[in-house]
């Protein structure tokens, strides 16, 4: 990435129609493009053909266990904020194929597979999502072994954010200092300006691809007001942010790994792995074993796995962790604490899924304060 | 980010030809693996484990128990306890295991020349032991006192019990082993292993202590190391968790801010002696 | 080798007796013996009055419990520097297992009922006595209890 230069320095206007010829440029670049799509009354990921394929006039209401899309403001393209999938589907699928075996006499054959890897252009990338990718990219990358699956796919992948001008129910990013406004990691930004009497994006490219690809869509120089009306957009969403995680909250649940409410939550909590799913940073797997019905073929599966399961810390004899309270922990201390001793920073990056999509609504700002109220702050 | 040119997916075993299968004891057994594809060194650490892989069934967790001396033959020694294992005691010569690795940090065998070395152990604990000892064996020189503590169910569960013996025929180690449950005509130690620790012959302010056993075991050897004087920084123990990858991307190590594949198995003792006393962690 | 040391000076440098008195150790030597049990030999049998105890020099005893059918299950062996029995300090004062020699043995015997007389007549050496075999008593009953754990068995499946 390049030195830091002021944001916003080269930004350009488009219009709304623009969108369709940025999805396009896409496409014939070579890019399988990606964005929101509404299907079954949430936001998920899937194929855009077209702008049209955007969940135009749209918003959601999120808070604890409560999700539902409502049809707001007329027209506007970014109302709504994340659902329920998030990108490392594509970047790290659900189930993977790591390898094939082949039965040869006694002996066997490895197959390793090696497809060209999908080129992905992720369009409409909320700042909390590329900060999660950035998280990832430290999992799978650790310094000693990298997996070239992952890497292959997250190179190769075009990212066109989408600076956040209204806020979800359960978002948290800024005081995870993760959003609402993207800081690099895109290829092309864009805030959606809604006025009165005009509707465009501010676009603006944080990379060479980036700016190639700009360079063929029509637009023009962005003015200082434009500039201004981009940042008062992310400004507003700050404002109606719904949520907010409590300071230095890494060393507070560190001291704390005894503390009762763990117990207390334990109480409430299905362990049904649901946050751990939704999570765009979580990244544990597991791995299964196929083999077909001649028992002369085997495949090796790697597929998400979460620490909410008893399985998840089984040796021999029994799981280390039996108790959901413990669970638990190991959830909330892994993304806000101990994350940062595996991998600078934090796990946790305030998307607020986790919250939205517990089926009992237990969320982790507010069990965070209740630590944090226990050592007689405020 | 790293250029993708070549870089090898670290999820794919390689192949390798089993040479040799042989009975330890009444459920563990030791096999000898040489690669398939040619006869390429191996080298690995004292202490570090492979991920083994058998046929259609899975892929577990094993430590080295050969001599670090000897890259082409790599040896593990495993007990049966359950799918994977008792799947792998079936193979037998010419059959193909996976092999990923060698993972793991190693035990501190260079870090401890000049001082004692003693080493507490129980069960199959003592098989990554073994490369350990093999080093030091080949070094003797560069050690103080060198004692093995080892403890085992019954006199028919002592692991390697030829060796030991060999070990112990030897002036230059202190051999002692005690069993939980006397049998037949053991005419031995009976009792738990960390009570020999009250007396091996080692200074506990020069000593280097290597800990491999049931968790359980390691937690009240350390604290009868302590008591004798050997402080925790000077102590290792090697932990066992579940492990789906063996190389820090599963997520099912994790011991607090340890992924225990990578920045363990062995430990020292000072660095995670505040996880030890967390239920559950 | 080392030579033949002296009782009193063997009494004085066991880390048992640390911490005691010259006086008291010197009552302590008066009323202890070398003894010597070939293999095989039995140190003590249960049942019978329990009235000695006894410091392993070099050797190993082993504590076993006969039961019929079967070979005599040991329990766990005293080796060099243990001491060994507390019967005598608890009545009825018996011997609750058998103490046998598992090769040749050297230990030191203590005439416990010359002890317990003084114990009781001097709270203070009581004290002192109790409080270093409270010691033994809690770390036997701590091995014991690791020994029943079964760590290594088959126990977990
Ligand atoms: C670093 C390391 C080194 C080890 N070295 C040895 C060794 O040298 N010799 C030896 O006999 N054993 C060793 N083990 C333990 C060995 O990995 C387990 O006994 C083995 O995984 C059991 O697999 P299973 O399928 O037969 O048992 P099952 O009970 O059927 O277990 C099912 C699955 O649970 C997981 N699992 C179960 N027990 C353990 C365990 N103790 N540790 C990690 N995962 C487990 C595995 O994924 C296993 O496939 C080591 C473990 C670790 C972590
Ligand atoms: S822990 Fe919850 S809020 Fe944090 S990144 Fe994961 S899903 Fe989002
Ligand atoms: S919170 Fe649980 S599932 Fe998520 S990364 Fe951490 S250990 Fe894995
Ligand atoms: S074994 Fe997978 S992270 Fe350690």
């Amino acid at each position: 990435m390049t030195a830091k230069q002021s944001p916003l320095q080269k930004a350009s206007i488009i219009d709304v129609q623009t969108l369709d010829d940025l999805i396009s440029t896409l496409a014939h670049a070579g890019y399988q493009v990606i964005g929101p799509r509404k299907q079954d009354d949430a936001i998920v990921y899937d194929t855009l053909r077209s702008a049209g394929d955007l969940p135009v006039g749209y918003a959601d209401e999120q808070d604890g266990g409560k999700y539902r899309l409502v049809k707001a403001r007329d027209g506007i393209y970014f109302d709504y904020v994340v659902g329920p999938q998030s990108w490392k589907r594509f970047l790290f699928p659900p189930h993977q194929k790591i390898c094939q075996m082949r039965k040869q006499g006694k002996a066997f054959r490895i197959v390793e597979e090696t497809a060209e890897p999908p080129c992905y252009a992720f369009f409409g990338v909320r700042a909390c999502e590329i900060a999660a990718m950035k998280v990832q990219d430290k999992v799978f990358d650790n310094g000693t072994f990298a997996d070239p699956g992952y890497l292959g796919k997250r190179n190769a992948a075009f990212i066109v954010a989408v600076n956040c001008g209204r806020a979800g129910g359960t978002c948290f990013c800024a005081s995870m200092n993760t959003g609402p406004r993207a800081q690099g990691g895109f290829d092309l930004a864009l805030t959606e300006i809604v006025e009165k009497k005009r509707h465009v994006f501010l676009i603006e490219a944080g990379s060479v691809r980036g700016s190639e690809i700009l360079a063929k869509i029509p637009r023009r120089a962005a003015t200082g007001e434009d500039t201004a009306a981009a940042l008062a957009a992310t400004d507003r969403a700050v404002k109606g942010m719904g949520r907010k995680m409590v300071e230095d909250v890494g060393p507070l649940l560190k001291r704390n790994l005894e503390h009762a409410r763990w117990g207390e939550v334990a109480k409430r909590c299905l362990t049904c792995a649901n946050c751990t799913m939704v999570c765009p940073t979580c990244f544990c797997s597991t791995v299964e074993d196929v083999t077909d019905l001649s028992g002369s073929n085997a495949e090796r599966w790697r597929r998400w796995d979460s620490c909410f399961t008893m399985d998840f810390s089984y040796i021999h004899g029994g799981a280390v962790r039996r108790e959901t309270s413990s669970r638990y922990r190991q959830w909330m201390t892994h993304k806000l604490s101990s994350w940062f001793e595996q991998f600078g920073t934090s796990g946790c990056v305030g998307c607020g899924r986790c919250i939205t999509w517990c089926p009992v609504g237990i969320d982790i700002t507010e069990e965070a304060r209740a630590i944090w109220e226990s050592e007689g702050r405020r | 980010m790293k250029e993708m040119t070549a870089l090898k997916d670290p999820m794919v075993p390689a192949p390798f030809r089993i040479e040799r299968v042989r009975k330890e004891l009444s459920d563990t057994f030791t096999i000898d693996l040489v690669s398939a594809e040619r006869r390429r060194a191996f080298s690995f650490l004292p202490g570090q484990f492979n991920m083994l892989y058998v046929f259609g069934v899975g892929e577990i967790p094993i430590s080295i128990s050969g001599d670090p001396a000897d890259p082409e033959t790599i040896v593990h020694t495993t007990r049966a306890v359950g799918s994977v294992t008792n799947a792998m005691w079936k193979l037998g010569a010419g059959q193909t295991i996976g092999v990923r690795g060698p993972f793991g940090t190693s035990w501190p065998v260079e870090k401890a020349e000049g001082l004692d070395v003693v080493i507490v152990t129980g069960g199959i604990g003592l098989a990554p032991l073994r490369p350990a000892i093999y080093q030091i064996m080949s070094n003797r020189a560069a050690y103080g006192n060198v004692c093995i503590l080892y403890g085992a169910r019954t006199p028919e569960d002592i692991l390697f019990r030829k060796e030991l013996e060999k070990w112990r025929g030897q002036f230059d180690l202190q051999v002692d082993v005690t069993v939980d449950y006397a049998t037949g005509r053991w005419a031995g130690r009976v009792g738990v292993v960390t009570k020999l620790i009250g007396r091996g012959g080692f200074d506990p302010h020069q000593t280097v202590a290597l800990v491999c056993g049931p968790e359980i075991m390691m937690r009240f050897a350390v604290e009868a190391l302590a008591e004798r004087g050997v402080p925790n920084e000077r102590i290792y123990v090697s932990l066992e968790r579940n492990m789906k990858c063996g190389i820090g991307f599963c997520g099912h190590c994790q011991l607090g801010g340890d992924f225990v594949c990578k920045d363990g198995p062995v430990f020292g003792f000072d660095k995670i002696a505040h996880k030890f006393a967390i239920q559950e962690l | 080798m080392v030579q033949e040391i002296g009782l009193d000076q063997l009494i004085r440098e066991h880390p048992f007796f640390e911490g005691l008195d010259d006086a008291t150790l010197e009552l302590i030597a008066g009323c202890a013996a070398n003894e010597r049990f070939d293999a095989g030999q039995y140190v003590f049998r249960e049942g019978q009055p329990a009235d000695k105890f006894y410091m392993v020099r070099h050797g190993s005893v082993a504590l076993e419990v006969r039961a019929p059918g079967r070979d005599s299950i040991v329990l766990q062996t005293c080796d060099d520097g243990d001491v060994m029995g507390w019967s005598w300090l608890v009545p009825p004062f018996r011997w609750k297992w058998d103490a046998r020699a598992t090769r040749l043995s050297r230990l030191v015997s203590f005439d416990a009922i010359c002890l317990r007389g003084k114990l009781d007549a001097d709270p203070a050496l009581g004290y002192a006595m109790y409080k270093r075999f409270v010691r033994v008593i809690a770390e036997r009953l701590a091995n014991a209890r690791l020994q029943m754990l079964d760590l290594y068995g088959a126990g977990k499946e």
